[in-house]
Parts: structure tokens; C-alpha cells; sequence
């Protein structure tokens, strides 16, 4: 049974990466941020259940679609802002971008830019994890476009047959960029992937942050005990399309309400105060307060230095 | 000073390494090829038989797990065996290993060696012939290394391994076998140094790898008629040492750079460039490169023989130079 702090931690993660992507949205459609950026809206669920599952010092590894998964582990707002627009104190100096922000302090591995990118690296981290004896888990965060990518097959075998301490979570938000997944994905239901190689799969509702901690949960002690790899499945939505800017026409009214009626944070809120573990008045204070936090945050950073051209060929290779 | 191959010296830096760190370990067993050679890696297996996997055909995946590994502290050797299925893992070389320490400010280190045979090898054709040295140098983060000698080899994995950054080493198949001298105390060659194989003041010769030994070969018969040419061995690619190139043409004035990586594009291309910004006035003739043709390797002996780099084709180009 979970405690009511647990559950306000839950509840507080979600806003807040809620918060922080409006700000990222706004920074982006003011010309801060450049490329491309893709928000993390909908999926909160995810990303906060199965960070909250994990110990400070277990690995993660993400995608393209990835502050959310920085947030749930522990990084700093400011940092990260500065880092998606490109300041000098952001986690790469401005180098990475949205798409690539490592953070080795939170044990997070990066968000990544190649489709695929972290299943492998979350492998290996769990593969020194089991060399070095630590008890680390990694876990991999990939979307539904990865199940097309040869990368998870070679990773799902090297996984199962040296029983590493990974887990796997595939974000299926149905879309591939723009393209449906079910339009180009055979192999129905998707965790078939998993089971091929004999590793426990399963699929949860993403929408619902209580299932996906419940099911990471559980595949992280199986991880822990040495059985070995898991392969979940969490449905769910991204609000914002591929990335902002994205004007969705490839999605009907219907699908986008029938999601938005299913977002994680009012069916946790609605909980909570159903359960009377807390007053709507107090959550829409908390909600207040957080997005001050998120604000300032993002005003912080925008008043961080830019980079300094001639440190581009600083950190190329290592000391 | 005992007389070893190539291979086993390999060996040796490999078992020395995993000796000297725990963390290190070894991923892929066809270190050595499949000719006489490659039972000496059962060596490393018998001394640490916890640290020597047999991995699947995943080239992609292994050296991703590699980069995985090693940014979350051990030191994983890669192996993919034949230098061209490298290029199955061309993305995460390249676009994971190479640039994972400057995007993240410095922050995250991939202290890794990814280990390659290269280079034409009887019969390899063009999907087990390639130099992929080239190709990677193209790319920044990476650090490459191009051994010619058991000493070399030995004193160069010890330093890849230690590095903090990703490392190529990629052994020409053909050296394998190759014997020669090597210390017996425990040494090590810092990356980036080059070394003057033979000096000489008529020519320089500027090689890597197995070019050095040919070029050695040459320098030998070009002596006996006068001609005193000065064997430059490059040793690594990334870091290079400019210093050691540049030093040797203003000695002599007249340079070969000798590699069998692809003309285009390829090592003799980049080394004459440097040449030509850094030492133009030194020189008496313009640069000469002998480099493989631009052509993919046929299996044919007889084609592949074409493609060779052989003391010969050095001797001709040193003859054009200083005018005989």
C-alpha cells in the first residue's frame, strides 16, 4: 500500500513536468530553443511511475521525448531549461540540447536523439552494473518506434542470455514521428518482442501512474535479484504531436478527447480526494506552487550566459 | 629482448591490462582472426574466465552495450573481429561513443577499446577488406590506433585501455604473425606519439601499420642505392603527432605518405594536407601518396594483388622524387 507522500510525490512529478514543458513550449515558440523539441505531456504516468520505482543510483537511459525522465530522476529545472536553449550552465554546456542532456549525478545515461539509442547503452550499464556487483538496475525508456529497430532485438537477446539486470520500457504513445504505429508493425500484441526471448513481458496502462509503478516495481526486484530482464508495455498519449509545431492533422477529435479524458494527473488527483487523503483546494495550491517553481526556473535560465565560442573544442576527448 | 608475434603481444597487453583493473573485460573472442594465430586468446580466457564473453552477431548492439558499460564505470574491450562489420556499428561509433563527452559538457566518459583487424587479407573481398581507420578519423572523439610492431601493439593497448576515451585499435590482418622484439618491463606507448622506425635525410616515408613495415622493407633496398629514406610511423592517427611528420620533412624535403586506406578521403589525403599548410616551403617535390586505389577489393589474388602496397610501388615513387 502506498502512503499519501508517496502518492503527493507522484502527483507533485507529474505537474511539475507538465509545467516545465509549457515553459519549453513557450521558450520554443519564442525562438529560444532550437531544433526541434518534443514534450513529454501525457506520458507523465510513465516517466514518474517507473523513476519512483528505482533507487537514486540505478541507471536510466532515455529518447528524444525525455525531460520528463530527467525531472522523475532528480535534475535540476534550471539546469535543464538551460541546457534546451542552449546556456552555458545547462548539463552540456549547450552542446547537447533537448535531445541530449546526460546527467551522471542522477545516474541518467541521456535522453538521446537516435531512435533506439538507449536500449542498449540502459544493457550495458546494466551488464557493468552485474561485472561490478553493485545491485544497479538500468532501466531503458524507448518508444513504440523502437519496436521496429534491429538494435532492441540484438539488445532483448544479450539481455536475457546474461540475465542483466535491465528493464525495458516501451512508451507506446501510437505514433512513430508521424505515422501510426499499428500501421507499420506486425507482431501483435507488441510484447511478443519480449517474450521471444523468454523475458517476462507484460503490458499496463501508462495513462495510470499507479500501474506503472506497480509494474516496474516488480520487474526492477526481479532485476535486483538476478532474474533478470523484463519488457513492459505502457499505453499512452503525447498532447503536443512529434514536437511543437506539429499540427497533428493525422489525429481526430475523438482519439485526442478520449485520451485527454484518461490524463494521468486529475485521475490521480480524483483519487486522492475521493480517498480523502487530501482536499481539491490543497492539490490546486500545490499545483500553484509548482508552476511559480517551474517559472522561475525558467526565468533563471534564460538569464544564464550563453556559451563561449571558444570552448567548442573543450571536452572533445577526455583528460 | 624476447622475439614474440604480433598476435601474442597483443595478447600480453590485453592480459596485462585486465590484470592491472578489474573492471575491464573482454566482448567478442575473434580478436586474432581465424588463422594460426587465434588460439593465443585462449590465454586471456583461461586467466579470466569471468571476463570473457562469447557474444552474439550484434555488432550494433555490442558496441552500444560497450559505450553503455563503460559510461557507468567499467572498461569494456569490443571486438567485431573483421575491421569492415565495424561499419554495422558505424552509428553508435560515431554518434554515441564520439560525441557522448563534449555534448555533455565534459560530464560523461566512454573509456572503452573497440578492437578491429583491417586491410587486405587474401581472399577478403569487399565486405571483409576494409580500413575503416579512415572513416573514423573523419569523426571527432574517437581515438585510433594503428600499430605496426609487437612492441607496438603492446605498449598502445596498454594506453587505449587506460584512456578515458573510446579507442580504435585496428591491427592490419596481415601483421598478425609478423615477429619481432619486445621489451620485457612492463611499458607503455603514449597515444600520440609517433616514431622514426629508420632515420634517414633523402626522403621521409610516412606510414601506419602494416605500410610501415613495407616502407621499412623499401628504405632497405633505396639504401643500397644511395638514397637514405627516413621511416615516419604515425603509431596513432588520433591524437597524431604533427610534430614527429613536420620535423622529418623539414629534414628532408621530399615526402611519401604511404597508407591503404582509400584515396579519397583516406590517411595519405589528410597527412599531405597538413603537409602542405604547415610545411609547403620545405618541400623540394610536390607530395607523393601511395594509398588503395579507389576501387572496392576484389577477391580475385590476382586483382587483390593490384591493390597491394609493395616496396616496389614505394621504391618507383622514391626514384620520381629525388630524380634517378
Amino acid at each position: 500500500m502506498l502512503t499519501k507522500d508517496k502518492l503527493l510525490e507522484f502527483y507533485r512529478g507529474m505537474v511539475t513536468i507538465r509545467a516545465f514543458e509549457e515553459e519549453v513550449r513557450k521558450m520554443h515558440n519564442a525562438g529560444l530553443a532550437p531544433g526541434l523539441v518534443h514534450l513529454y505531456s501525457g506520458q507523465e504516468a510513465v516517466g514518474v511511475g517507473a523513476c519512483a520505482a528505482l533507487n537514486s543510483d540505478d541507471y536510466i537511459a532515455s529518447h528524444h521525448r525525455g525531460h520528463g525522465h530527467c525531472i522523475a530522476k532528480g535534475s535540476e529545472l534550471d539546469r535543464l531549461f538551460a541546457e534546451i536553449i542552449g546556456r552555458r550552465s545547462g548539463y552540456g554546456m549547450g552542446r547537447g540540447g533537448s535531445m541530449h542532456i546526460y546527467d551522471p549525478a542522477t545516474f541518467n545515461l541521456g535522453t538521446n536523439g537516435i531512435v533506439g539509442g538507449s536500449v542498449p547503452l540502459a544493457t550495458g550499464a546494466a551488464l557493468s552494473a552485474k561485472l561490478r556487483g553493485t545491485g544497479q538496475v538500468a532501466v531503458s525508456f524507448f518508444g513504440d518506434g523502437v519496436l521496429n529497430q534491429g538494435i532492441l532485438f540484438e539488445s532483448l537477446n544479450m539481455a536475457a542470455l546474461w540475465s542483466l539486470p535491465v528493464v525495458f520500457v516501451c512508451e507506446n504513445n501510437g505514433y512513430g514521428e508521424f505515422t501510426e504505429i499499428d500501421d507499420v508493425t506486425a507482431g501483435r500484441p507488441y510484447a511478443k518482442r519480449g517474450e521471444a526471448f523468454d523475458i517476462p513481458s507484460e503490458k499496463a496502462d501508462g495513462m495510470d501512474v499507479l500501474a506503472v509503478h506497480e509494474a516496474v516495481s516488480k520487474a526492477v526486484t526481479r532485476a535486483r535479484n538476478g532474474d533478470g530482464p523484463s519488457f513492459l508495455i505502457f499505453d499512452t498519449y503525447r498532447y503536443s504531436g512529434h514536437h511543437v509545431g506539429d499540427k497533428q492533422e493525422y489525429k481526430d477529435d475523438e482519439e485526442r478527447e478520449l485520451w485527454l479524458s484518461r490524463d494521468p494527473i486529475p485521475k490521480l488527483a480524483d483519487m486522492l480526494v475521493a480517498g480523502k487523503k487530501i482536499k481539491q483546494a490543497e492539490l490546486d495550491e500545490l499545483d500553484a506552487k509548482i508552476k511559480v517553481t517551474v517559472i522561475a526556473a525558467a526565468n533563471q535560465a534564460k538569464k544564464m550566459p550563453e556559451p563561449d565560442a571558444d570552448d567548442l573544442a573543450r571536452h572533445i576527448y577526455a583528460a | 629482448m624476447a622475439k614474440i608475434s604480433y598476435a601474442q603481444a597483443l595478447v600480453d597487453g590485453m592480459r596485462e591490462s585486465m590484470a592491472a583493473d578489474t573492471t575491464v573485460s573482454l566482448v567478442g573472442t575473434n580478436v586474432l582472426g581465424l588463422g594460426p594465430q587465434r588460439p593465443l586468446i585462449e590465454q586471456v580466457r583461461d586467466e579470466f574466465p569471468d571476463r570473457v564473453f562469447d557474444p552474439p552477431c550484434s555488432e550494433a548492439g555490442l558496441a552500444s552495450l560497450g559505450i553503455g558499460a563503460a559510461m557507468a564505470g567499467a572498461r569494456p574491450i569490443i571486438d567485431f573481429g573483421v575491421g569492415s562489420f565495424s561499419l554495422l556499428a558505424w552509428c553508435q561509433l560515431v554518434a554515441e561513443a564520439g560525441v557522448a563527452h563534449h555534448m555533455s559538457g565534459g560530464q560523461i566518459n566512454v573509456p572503452m577499446v573497440f578492437t578491429m583487424l583491417h586491410g587486405l587479407r587474401g581472399g577478403g573481398g569487399g565486405q571483409h577488406s576494409h580500413s575503416p581507420q579512415a572513416m573514423l578519423w573523419n569523426n571527432p572523439g574517437i581515438e585510433i590506433v594503428v600499430p605496426s610492431s609487437p612492441k607496438d601493439v603492446k605498449g598502445l593497448f596498454k594506453a587505449a585501455v587506460a584512456s578515458n576515451n573510446p579507442t580504435a585499435i585496428i591491427s592490419h590482418a596481415r601483421l598478425l604473425g609478423v615477429e619481432g622484439e619486445v621489451p620485457e618491463d612492463d611499458f607503455v606507448i603514449e597515444l600520440g606519439s609517433g616514431e622514426i622506425k629508420r632515420p634517414g635525410k633523402d626522403i621521409s616515408l610516412i606510414a601506419s601499420s602494416r605500410s610501415v613495415v613495407t616502407a621499412l622493407e623499401a628504405a632497405d633496398e633505396l639504401s643500397g642505392e644511395g638514397i637514405e629514406a627516413e621511416v615516419v610511423d604515425l603509431r596513432t592517427l588520433s591524437p597524431l603527432d604533427k610534430d614527429i611528420i613536420l620535423k622529418s620533412v623539414n629534414n628532408t624535403g621530399r615526402v611519401i605518405v604511404i597508407d591503404e586506406t582509400n584515396e579519397s578521403c583516406g590517411v595519405a589525403a589528410e597527412i599531405s594536407a597538413i603537409i602542405s599548410e604547415a610545411a609547403f616551403d620545405a618541400l623540394k617535390s610536390p607530395i607523393k601518396r601511395i594509398a588503395r586505389p579507389n576501387v572496392p577489393v576484389p577477391a580475385s589474388p590476382l586483382l587483390e594483388n593490384c591493390l597491394d602496397i609493395t616496396p616496389d610501388k614505394i621504391i618507383a615513387a622514391a626514384h620520381d622524387l629525388v630524380g634517378n
